[in-house]
């Protein structure tokens, strides 16, 4: 039986971490993801896990010791955000290379700088390329399920990589809502058990991890690390489908809502789906043919099917909630638009990009982006495809 | 602890193989394959290397040099990495995941570039929060890896490629850090500066002591460099006997805080039998900067002396 709770983004993440019961969790305190290393703290200190707590002295020693563990033979999590990501980031290039499936809680936050605590995705984009599986979480319940799954992702023979499941800084990892948490031992019998083929801590056949890797080999390693990426597409929709059999919530690669018969489609991903989907709801009383395509695997990107269910619309809007700076568009719009031009989806497509800092988003900017596709759809011309969603004029 | 070294060096075998691609005339093989020959033979060992030579040197793919497990992650995190191993062990051995009867220990190695400078923080961390392992600094005093830059090991006055022996300014300016005198204020229960001398019984002892004593243990060990220091291949184990019987490079312990002086020389040579026979100091030598080898001298002679009080100090207290 399920068990009906209240809980806040963050604590739906360490509940879940303490479900999983890792071997060793290393991590550091940055805002707004410190509570979970503090209420897993708690847990270690009561004895309700077995880990092995690491208080690293910062976010790079944190990560080292994630890889440290994981190569080890153990389960090792962690959590972060923005900086703190930022300064894992030349381990977040090894863990993933070395095909270590360590699994890391993000709680998305702007990058620095200037400094902000609050809620964008630059974080998360700006690992987009460092070959971790990448889930993005609408809300407290759906970070939970991701985490649950995780380990059986990762940890997949065909998989073999690191994976971060993402949510939203505050908006989620601070707000207290309904979730369903599931029980102890089911959670136990669904992760199952973790049993690594190598492993440091094997006596009986040492091994040598991290090697200086030249010309003769990297290309070929790059090469496995990017199937294992394409193979994981696969296994995520079979851990889905399970934990769909096993708890009764289903997971795609991505969720449609009101896609089918939609004319104007909104692309986004977190917690603005929630705020989205309100908004296509009330657009559709009014007899709007709008629908949304909220991503949850961004990493591997499944852009053959993204370009297949937007294939139908008559414009499409995607949102980014981090700025890429590069003079086309955010990530998530070039991901999709590229998908969209290589599977010959030919859909009026422009670009958001919104939030940014921790910007509040209301269901009146979501509107405004409808009503602007269904200018688009009616004027057959798209002005500027690289655009900004609450952005104060005069400070442009 | 009655034994022959030389029996250990002969009838050990060694863990770290040949077929390795260190120089000839590297301190730092040496420093690996004495320190590994203290690990009891039935005894497992994660090593954990920092980037730099030794690592580069020992571990290219797909040939490894070590018998043992090892890992290298990065340049600045071999004491985080290895914490995270040491966890991992830990965590498993108390949930019975790995055979009660097998004992591993952890043993990483780093240069001055990764343990002075860019690893100091890990290192530090780890060192704190009291993981049972050894971090081993084979401290050839500069980045010989990426071409002689000066780091915060390199002597005062040397010529490396980023403080370069030029007409204005005659090589580096600061004085070197004292990694094992930082080391000593993180209260750990071991602490050593040793160095491949004579029968290499220093080395090994220390190292024997660290690897078997509980808790977060620390070896600094000097290991020259043929190409960063410019002397003969053959000569390294006399610039490794000069750098002792100057005082240049003290061998001493501390144990719990209480320090140990393991070789004390009857005839302290004067500095410039260490720096002569070095290409780095090769412009010290020249007319008009005498001066410069006695500000050497000084140095030497206040940190020899400073260790001397240490010594008399900590062991009056006991």
């Amino acid at each position: 039986m399920s068990i009906r709770e209240r809980l806040s983004g963050n604590e739906a993440a360490a509940t879940a971490m303490k479900q999983i019961n890792p071997d060793v969790v290393a991590a550091f305190p940055i805002t707004p993801s410190t509570e979970i290393p503090q209420y897993f703290s708690t847990f270690v200190a009561n004895g309700s896990v077995d880990t092995e707590f690491v208080a690293v002295e910062s976010e790079h020693s944190a990560m080292s010791a994630c890889i440290g563990a994981e190569a080890a033979g153990s389960r090792a999590m962690t959590a972060t955000s923005a900086n703190g990501l930022s300064l894992m980031w030349e381990m977040i290039y090894i863990a993933s290379s070395l095909r270590l499936p360590i699994v890391l809680s993000l709680v998305n936050r702007a990058v620095s700088g200037p400094l902000n605590i609050h809620n964008d995705h630059s974080d998360a984009m700006g690992v987009r390329d460092a070959g971790w599986i990448m889930l993005f979480s609408e809300n407290n319940q759906e970070a939970y399920d991701n985490l649950l799954m995780a380990h059986r992702i990762a940890e997949h023979k065909d998989v073999m990589l690191p994976l971060m499941v993402c949510q939203d800084g505050f908006i989620t990892s601070h707000s207290i809502e309904n979730i369903e948490l599931e029980e102890d031992d089911k959670v136990k019998a669904f992760v199952g058990k973790y049993k690594p083929e190598h492993f440091l801590l094997n006596k009986q056949e040492p091994m040598a991890i991290g090697p200086l890797d030249l010309q003769a080999h990297l290309f070929e390693h790059k090469a496995q690390q990017a199937d294992a990426m394409r193979k994981a597409k696969d296994v995520i929709l079979e851990v889905s489908k399970d934990f769909e059999k096993t708890f009764g919530r289903k997971y795609g690669l991505f969720e449609e809502y009101k896609l089918d018969d939609a004319e104007l489609a909104i692309v986004c991903m977190n917690s603005t789906a929630g705020t989205t989907k309100f908004v296509v709801d009330s657009l559709r009383e009014k007899g709007i043919k709008a629908g949304l395509l909220k991503i949850r695997v961004f990493r591997p990107f499944p852009g053959e099917e993204i370009a297949k269910a937007l294939s139908k619309v008559k414009a499409v809007a995607v949102l980014d909630k981090s700025d890429s700076l590069n003079g086309i568009g955010g990530a998530l719009f070039t991901d999709v638009t590229s998908s969209m031009f290589t599977n010959n989806v030919q859909v009026p497509t422009v670009s958001y990009v919104y939030g940014i800092g921790g910007r509040d988003t209301t269901s009146k900017q979501i509107e405004s982006v409808y009503s602007d596709l269904q200018e688009i759809v009616k004027s057959g011309k798209i002005e500027n495809p690289y655009r900004y969603l609450g952005l104060r004029k005069e400070e442009k | 602890m009655a034994y022959n070294v030389r029996k250990v060096v002969a009838e050990t075998p060694s863990r770290f193989t040949e077929g390795h691609r260190m120089c000839a005339g590297c301190g730092a093989p040496v420093v690996a394959r004495m320190i590994l020959r203290a690990v009891k033979p039935e005894d497992h060992v994660v090593v954990a290397g920092a980037t730099g030579c030794m690592e580069v040197s020992t571990f290219i793919y797909p040939y490894t040099a070590w018998t043992d497990s090892f890992i290298h992650t990065a340049f600045e995190c071999a004491g985080a990495t290895l914490s995270g191993v040491e966890a991992a062990y830990k965590s498993l051995k108390k949930q019975g995941k790995l055979p009660e009867e097998e004992n591993t220990k952890f043993i990483a190695f780093g240069g001055d570039g990764g343990t002075y400078d860019i690893g100091l923080q890990s290192l530090s961390g780890a060192m704190e929060r009291g993981h049972d392992m050894v971090y081993v600094c084979y401290d050839n005093g500069a980045y010989m890896n990426t071409g002689i830059q000066r780091s915060s090991a390199t002597p005062r006055f040397a010529d490396t490629t980023t403080s370069p022996a030029g007409k204005v300014i005659p090589g580096k300016m600061q004085s070197r850090k004292d990694l094992t005198e930082i080391m000593v204020s993180h209260h750990l229960p071991y602490v050593a500066q040793t160095i491949a001398v004579d029968t290499l019984k220093d080395l090994y002892e220390k190292a024997e002591k660290a690897i078997y004593t509980e808790g977060p243990c620390f070896l600094n060990v000097m290991s020259p460099c043929p190409r960063g220091w410019g002397y003969a291949t053959e000569d390294l184990m006399q610039i490794n006997k000069l750098a002792v019987e100057t005082c240049y490079w003290p061998l001493y312990e501390v144990v719990n805080g209480v320090y140990k002086i393991t070789y004390k020389p009857k005839n302290k040579l004067p500095i410039e039998e260490f720096l002569k026979p070095q290409k780095r100091f090769k412009h010290m030598f020249k007319p008009g900067n005498e001066w410069m080898i006695e500000e050497f001298q000084k140095e030497v002679d206040k940190r020899w002396q400073d260790l001397l009080d240490l010594e008399a100090m900590t062991n009056k207290a006991e």
